[in-house]
């Protein structure tokens, strides 16, 4: 479904941020990829919707070039890619429900929604994604009402509503506690299980990783050092990965599920 | 007194030439202004005592009478400010959306439009006036032209810094949906901008009220035309009522503005 060949991307300022990556997902994977902080997680999830331009190299996408694609070609490729941000990324005086329908823009002409007019066929989209995410009741509230927990909910909700078929999420838990950091990564492992959406993950949080993802990828200087089974992570690999011991900040630790 | 002991020399204190030329330079301009202008401070004083007397004519007592006449022309003031402000808000939108940089990204066609409000924007209201007043003839429409223009420059510079300083998430996360710029611009910027917007055309009414309010002096329509014709004809108790209901007026409306503009914000 989704196939990296070879890519590359150097930035004008000279920063090599990926060097020679090549991976292949299939439908239905839940993949998370780790490694330090300028490993080049973020440049390689941007990489595939073209937020950012890789240098060398090509993607493919349901077998259509990423690199190749401009104008309303990009566009409907990136209408089949939803994606979540680690500082969510809502409009905050909009409305939940607005911000949901966001996900339905690409797929009319600008000149009928601009009017803020949606089929009511979208609506529903949009509430059954909300539903989705145990969040309908907040529908018609203003997003800066929500916390933070609840604002990536609908950031998800959003991503839903564009009916997509891979889903892109640059460390979405990284802003969160604890505890409504293993809600998020429940509900996301719940969508991936019950719609079979693909799920592309980067994340800091090691032990998330092994704990969610059927297969982990490792970055390390720009370049993929690992891409196996969560299981086969070990601390061999995780040495690899991040050129020393976890330190706490890496390892999330034991969360209770059900707080007093 | 104790011993000091330090590791190197200490270093020279800088010369203090440049700074004194400097102040010496600054008074002497100062002064050199003054010598052209011909001010003088005798003269200031001198004025002061005639001014006096003129104040004492003026609004002790103001012709409370003639202010009756006056409610026209001040009505036909703040109308040429709503009616101003109102299409140089709209024409603003599209020139603040093409000159915002995290627009369009095209930095030439954003360089063009900035520098081209940034000239509009150093020629006065007044001065736009007199010119449209010179080609389409006296009356209130040159003073509506002029606040359009005027107005149109002061809400893009203002739009165009508020659009540069939202929030890009939304931004980024509409396009990575595959939303197309004229959606982006709706759904995204908009929404964050517009109490922005709303409260900088209450500003730019603010100011329009002051310019129109003299507008009429160089033949744009609105009171200020009343003021020129009471002085020339010497009559400083009716120049004095004109004065004391412009004060009134402008002060109500910047205080009903402003306190609508702490609501939006």
């Amino acid at each position: 479904m989704l196939d990296i060949r070879n890519i590359s991307k150097v930035y004008p300022n000279g920063v090599r941020a990926l060097s020679d990556v090549s991976l292949n997902i299939q439908k239905g994977e839940f993949v998370s990829i780790i490694g330090l902080s300028g490993a080049g997680k973020s440049t390689l999830l941007r990489s595939i919707n073209k937020m950012i331009e890789i240098t060398e190299g090509d993607i493919l996408f349901q077998g259509k070039s990423i690199k190749e694609a401009k104008g309303k070609e990009l566009r409907m490729i990136r209408r089949d890619i939803g994606m979540i941000f680690q500082s969510f990324n809502l409009v905050k005086r909009s409305r939940v429900i607005t911000n949901v329908l966001c996900g339905r823009i690409a797929y009319h002409s600008p000149f009928v929604t601009f009017f803020g007019l949606f089929p009511k066929e979208d609506k529903m989209i949009a509430f059954e994604a909300l539903d989705r995410v145990n969040i309908l009741e907040k529908a018609y509230n203003r997003a800066d009402e929500l916390s933070g927990g609840q604002m990536q909910r609908v950031a998800i909700a959003r991503s839903l509503a564009q009916e997509p078929i891979l889903l892109l999420a640059d460390e979405p838990v990284a802003s969160l506690d604890p505890l409504t950091t293993i809600q998020v990564m429940d509900d996301l492992k719940r969508i991936n299980r019950e719609l079979g959406l693909t799920m592309l993950v980067n994340l800091h949080h090691v032990d998330l990783a092994i704990k969610y993802s059927t297969r982990i990828i490792g970055l390390q200087g720009g370049r993929l050092v690992f891409d196996g089974h969560s299981k086969d992570v070990n601390d061999e690999v995780l040495k690899e990965i991040y050129g020393r011991e976890l330190t706490s900040s890496e390892v999330l630790g034991e969360v209770d599920d059900a707080p007093a | 007194m104790r011993q000091h002991k330090f590791s190197r020399e200490i270093p020279d204190k800088p010369s203090d030439i440049k700074r004194y030329l400097s102040i010496t330079l600054f008074f002497l301009l100062i002064y050199a202004a003054g010598r052209f202008t011909r001010f003088s401070l005798s003269e200031l004083f001198d004025g002061m005592s005639e001014g006096g007397g003129l104040i004492k004519e003026m609004f002790f007592p103001p012709d409370w009478a003639y202010m009756r006449r006056l409610l026209e022309p001040m009505q036909e003031t703040i109308q040429i400010s709503i009616v101003g402000t109102f299409f140089g808000s709209i024409v603003a939108i599209p020139l603040a959306i093409v000159s915002a940089r995290n627009f369009l990204r095209n930095p030439i066609l954003t360089g063009i439009f900035r520098n081209f409000l940034g000239i509009f924007r150093t020629i006065p209201a007044l001065v736009f006036a007199a010119l449209f007043a010179s080609i389409f003839g006296f009356g209130s429409f040159p003073g509506i032209l002029a606040l359009i223009v005027f107005t149109a420059g002061l809400v893009a510079k203002l739009g165009f810094e508020a659009i540069e300083s939202i929030d890009p998430g939304p931004v980024e996360a509409l396009e990575s949906s595959g939303a197309s710029k004229l959606s982006i611009l709706r759904f995204a910027i908009i929404p964050q901008i517009l109490p922005q917007y709303l409260s900088f055309i209450l500003y730019s009414f603010e100011i329009n009220i002051r310019a129109s309010a003299v507008l009429g002096y160089v033949g744009a329509g609105g009171i200020a035309n009343y003021y020129n014709r009471t002085l020339s004809y010497l009559q400083y108790a009716r120049a004095g009522s004109i004065v004391l209901m412009t004060f009134v007026v402008v002060m109500l409306l910047d205080l009903v503005s402003s306190k609508i503009r702490e609501r939006l914000l």
